[in-house]
C-alpha cells in the first residue's frame, strides 16, 4: 500500500481514504458477516487426516490488494508470453526435443524426471493445447518489478476463491465499487467454458459437451470443483460416473450413456486411468488414455504437463521462453540454485541461513526450509537430508516481498503476499483473467501463504487507469 | 442428467423429509406423554416402531425411557433414521449435487445443517425441545419453500418430488402400521377416550389434525380417519395424494421412452388395484394386510427407479 519513500501509493488512494472515515468496529463487523458468508455458502476446504466431517474456511482479509492498470499490463504481457512458451515447451518434449537438441536443457533433466510422462510421447492432444488452464504464481517486489515463483501448469486451484472474494466485497462495501473503477473477474466461468470449447476434438459438432472430473467430495478442493462445474453450467462427474463405450468417454445419465468432448480433469496423472496408470485408482476412467491418444477426447490439462512446471525445469524458464518465443523474457525468474549441480550444492550448503531450499516435486510449502527464519537445529537437520538427496532439492533467495496491510486488530498490518492469476489457453489465444487471487500470509513476518499453512486470502482488484 | 445426481437428489429429499416426520414423531409423543396421566412408556414404543427405530434402539440401549427414547430420535449416531444423521445425510448428498440445485436450495440446506448440529451438539433437555423441534421443522421447511420456489420444473425437480411423496408415503403408513388396531371398526369402544388419545395421536404424527376438524368439526371415528388418511386426494400426506404425485413426477420422466418404465408400471398397478375403492372395501380387505401391501408395494416402486434411473451402475 505504501511505497519505498512510505508514501501510499496512488491505486490505493481512494481506498484509503475510504478506509480513513470507516469505523474500525464496523469494519470488524463487516469481517464477521464475511466469515459467516463463506460458511453459508459453503465456500470451506477439506483438511486431509481430519474427521472427514471437517471443513475449514480460509481466512479472508477484507483489505483488498490493488494493482493498477498499468502495472496489470506489463505483468500480463509477460504471463501471455510464458503460457504460450510452456505450451510450446511441452509439446516439443513429447516429440522432437528441440530443446534438448540444441543443448539448451540437458537430456537428464527430461529422461529422468518423474514428471515426464512416455505415454504422451507423440501423441497430439486435440487443438494442440496441452495446459489449458494455468495458475502462474508471482511476487513483486517494488514498482513494476515481478518475479515468478512457480508455473503451475497441471491443475492450479484458487480462482474459485478469486470469484468469491468478489462477490463477497461486492455484497459487503458496494460503495467502494462505485468509487474505484475496477475490472470484473466474473466473467472468468464463461471464459473458461468457452476456452474449453473452442479445445474440443475436431469430431465434436456444435456445442461440445464438456464435463467436470472430481476425486469426490471428500477431496480438499471439492467445492471449487462443484462451483466451477455449476458456474459453467456443465456436469460434475466422479470416475465411477465414466466408461468407455463405442471409443468414447460417456457419462451414465438416467437415460444411458452420454459421450463427452471435452473432460476438465481435476484428478492427478496417476489416478486418471488405472489400465495406464496406477491401477489401483478408484477415481479415474479404465482406458480414458487410449481414447485421448486416440483424438476422442480433450483432457484438460493434458496428461504430462507436470513437465513443466517441475521446480528443477523451473530454473530454465528464461532459456525456454527465449528458445520458443525468440522474445527476451519479460517476467523473471527467481535465480535458482540446482543443488543436483555439485557447485551449486556447495553454495548452497554454504549459505543455507540466507536461502529458501524447496523440493523438486514438493507443493504446498511442506517440506521446504526458510534459512533466515529457521533454528539451528531445523538447518543441520536439513543440511542432511539436502546432503543424502541433493538432486531432489532447489534453493532460492529470499526476496524482498511487497506487503500489503491486512485488518488485524490493531489496524492496518503490514504482510508478504503473493499473486496467481489464472490464465486461458485455447486454439483462439490466451486469456488472462485481470486479478487474481492474492494470498497472504497471515503470520507477522511469515514468508508462507498457502492455506494449509495458515494463510489467508483477499480481494484483488485491478483498476481501470 | 447423470444417475449419479438424480440419486443424490432423490435421497436428498428422503432424508429431509425423513428429519422432519421424525420431529413430528417425537413432538407428538412428548404432547401424549405430557396429556396423558398414567405416565406410560408404552407411547414411546409405538413412537420407536413408526420411526422405524425400535430394534435398533433395543440393540444399544437397556431400559425404554422417554428421555433416552427422545435422545436416540434425535441425535443419535447408531441411529441412520435419527434427526441428526438424516440431516447430515442430507446435505452431504446436497453437496454432491451441488450443481443441480439452486445457490438457494443449497444455502437453506446448509444453514439447516450448521444449525441442526450446533442445536444437537449435546442432549436436548426437555425445557429445550419445542423450541428444538420447531426450529428443525422451520429448517427442513425453508429448504422445500426454496425448492419450490426456485427450482426449474424440469427432471430434477421431478427427482426432488419422487423422493419426497416416496418418504411421505412410506411414514404415513408406517404410522397407520403401527397405530391400525386403534382404528378398526370392531375395537373401537366408541367414544372412549383412550381411543380419542389415540386418534388423536394419529392426526398429530401426521400434521392431519387441522385438516381433519374442518372436515368433520368435533366428529368424525376411525373410519373417517382412515378415510382421511388413505384416501383423502386433497390432504397432502395421505397415501392417495401421496401416490397421485409420484404418478405425476414419474410420467413427466417416461416422457420421451419408448414403453411404460417398469416403476410407473407398478405404480399405475399400486393406485389402480388398491387406492381406487372406498374405506369400507380396505377394511374388507383388512386393514393390516392392506397397509403391509402398500408398505411392500412402495419399497418395491423406490427399488425400481433406482434401476429405471440408473442411480448406480
Amino acid at each position: 500500500m505504501w511505497g519505498d519513500d512510505d508514501r501510499l501509493r496512488e491505486p490505493y488512494a481512494r481506498f484509503h481514504q475510504w478506509f480513513r472515515d470507516e469505523d474500525p468496529a464496523r469494519l470488524r463487523a463487516k469481517q464477521r458477516e464475511a466469515e459467516n458468508l463463506f460458511r453459508l455458502t459453503g465456500i470451506t476446504f477439506n483438511v486431509y487426516g481430519r474427521s472427514e466431517a471437517e471443513e475449514r474456511l480460509i481466512p479472508f482479509d477484507i483489505i483488498p490488494r490493488i494493482i493498477s492498470g498499468h502495472e496489470w499490463q506489463k505483468l500480463a504481457r509477460g504471463i501471455e508470453q510464458r503460457v504460450r512458451a510452456i505450451n510450446a515447451f511441452i509439446h516439443d518434449i513429447y516429440h522432437k526435443q528441440e530443446i534438448v537438441r540444441a543443448g539448451r536443457i540437458p537430456e537428464e533433466m527430461i529422461s529422468r524426471n518423474d514428471a515426464f510422462l512416455p505415454h504422451m510421447i507423440g501423441v497430439e492432444p486435440p487443438g494442440g493445447i496441452y495446459t489449458h488452464i494455468i495458475g502462474i504464481d508471482i511476487v513483486r517486489t517494488g514498482p513494476g518489478e515481478f518475479f515468478v515463483l512457480e508455473d503451475n501448469a497441471r491443475t492450479p486451484s484458487g480462482v474459485s476463491y478469486m470469484l468469491e472474494n468478489r462477490e463477497t466485497m461486492l455484497q459487503m462495501f458496494p460503495e467502494l465499487f462505485s468509487r474505484n473503477r475496477v475490472r470484473p473477474v466474473q466473467n472468468y466461468p464463461t471464459d473458461l467454458r468457452r476456452s474449453l470449447a473452442a479445445s474440443a476434438p475436431t469430431m465434436a459438432d456444435g456445442s461440445p459437451v464438456v464435463a467436470v472430473l472430481t476425486p469426490g467430495i471428500y477431496n480438499s478442493a471439492y467445492f471449487e470443483h462443484a462451483f466451477l462445474a455449476d458456474q459453467m453450467g456443465v456436469e460434475l462427474v466422479e470416475g465411477h460416473d465414466l466408461k468407455v463405450v463405442d471409443g468414447r468417454v460417456a457419462m451414465r445419465t438416467t437415460r444411458g450413456y452420454k459421450p463427452i468432448d471435452v473432460l476438465y480433469r481435476r484428478v492427478d496423472d496417476d489416478f486418471l486411468d488405472p489400465l495406464n496408470f496406477n491401477p489401483k485408482s478408484q477415481l479415474g476412467v479404465p482406458g480414458i488414455m487410449d481414447v485421448y491418444r486416440a483424438g476422442g477426447i480433450t483432457i484438460a490439462n493434458a496428461p504430462g504437463t507436470g513437465i513443466a512446471d517441475d521446480k528443477a525445469i523451473y530454473s530454465y524458464m528464461p532459456e525456454i521462453v527465449e528458445f520458443y518465443t525468440g522474445e527476451r523474457p519479460l517476467l523473471k525468474n527467481v535465480p535458482t540454485w540446482r543443488c543436483s549441480e555439485p557447485e551449486d550444492l556447495a553454495h548452497v550448503l554454504d549459505n543455507l541461513a540466507d536461502l529458501v531450499v524447496k523440493e523438486v516435486h514438493g507443493s504446498g510449502g511442506y517440506g521446504m526450509l526458510i534459512g533466515p527464519t529457521a533454528s539451528k537445529k531445523d538447518i543441520s537437520a536439513f543440511r542432511a537430508k539436502l546432503k543424502a538427496r541433493p538432486g531432489n532439492y532447489i534453493a532460492q533467495p529470499t526476496l524482498s516481498l511487497s506487503t500489503v496491510p491486512i485488518f488485524s486488530r490493531q489496524g492496518l498490518a503490514p504482510r508478504h503476499v503473493d499473486l496467481r492469476p489464472f490464465v486461458l489457453a485455447s486454439p483462439r489465444g490466451i486469456k488472462i483473467t485481470p486479478g487474481g487471487l492474492t494470498r497472504v500470509a497471515l503470520k507477522k513476518g511469515s514468508l508462507v501463504v498457502n492455506s494449509s499453512q495458515g494463510g489467508g486470502t483477499k480481494d484483488t482488484w485491478v483498476l481501470e487507469d | 442428467m447423470l444417475g449419479k445426481t438424480a440419486n443424490g437428489l432423490f435421497w436428498m429429499y428422503r432424508y429431509l423429509e425423513r428429519a422432519e416426520n421424525t420431529a413430528r414423531l417425537i413432538e407428538t409423543g412428548q404432547r401424549i406423554a405430557l396429556t396423558r396421566l398414567d405416565g406410560s412408556e408404552e407411547e414411546w414404543t409405538s413412537v420407536l416402531q413408526s420411526a422405524r427405530a425400535l430394534d435398533a434402539f433395543r440393540e444399544h440401549n437397556e431400559d425404554l425411557t422417554k428421555d433416552a427414547a427422545i435422545d436416540w430420535l434425535l441425535r443419535a449416531k447408531a441411529n441412520p433414521s435419527s434427526v441428526l444423521c438424516c440431516i447430515e445425510s442430507a446435505r452431504q448428498n446436497a453437496r454432491m449435487v451441488r450443481t443441480a440445485l439452486t445457490g438457494e436450495v443449497w444455502e437453506a440446506t446448509n444453514a439447516a445443517y450448521m444449525e441442526t448440529t450446533k442445536l444437537l451438539a449435546r442432549k436436548v433437555s426437555e425445557r429445550d425441545l419445542p423450541h428444538v423441534l420447531r426450529s428443525i421443522r422451520q429448517h427442513t421447511a425453508l429448504v422445500r419453500g426454496m425448492t419450490h420456489g426456485t427450482m426449474l420444473r424440469n427432471e430434477i425437480y421431478d427427482f426432488v418430488r419422487l423422493g419426497t411423496f416416496l418418504e411421505r408415503a412410506d411414514n404415513t403408513a408406517r404410522i397407520l402400521d403401527v397405530k391400525y388396531y386403534v382404528l378398526l371398526p370392531s375395537a373401537s369402544a366408541v367414544g372412549t377416550s383412550l381411543d380419542n388419545v389415540q386418534w388423536e395421536t394419529i392426526l398429530r404424527s401426521l400434521s392431519a389434525r387441522g385438516g381433519f376438524r374442518m372436515e368433520h368439526g368435533a366428529g368424525g371415528g376411525p373410519l373417517e380417519i382412515t378415510h382421511f388418511l388413505i384416501l383423502d386426494r386433497r390432504m397432502p400426506r395421505s397415501l392417495a395424494f401421496c401416490v397421485r404425485k409420484l404418478r405425476e413426477n414419474l410420467r413427466y420422466l417416461d416422457d420421451d421412452t419408448p414403453g411404460m418404465m417398469p416403476s410407473l408400471r407398478q405404480l399405475n398397478h399400486l393406485e389402480g388395484t388398491y387406492l381406487t375403492h372406498d374405506i369400507n372395501a380396505i377394511f374388507d380387505y383388512g386393514l393390516h394386510e392392506f397397509i403391509q401391501k402398500i408398505l411392500q408395494l412402495l419399497a418395491e416402486i423406490s427399488h425400481q427407479i433406482e434401476i429405471d434411473f440408473r442411480f448406480y451402475e
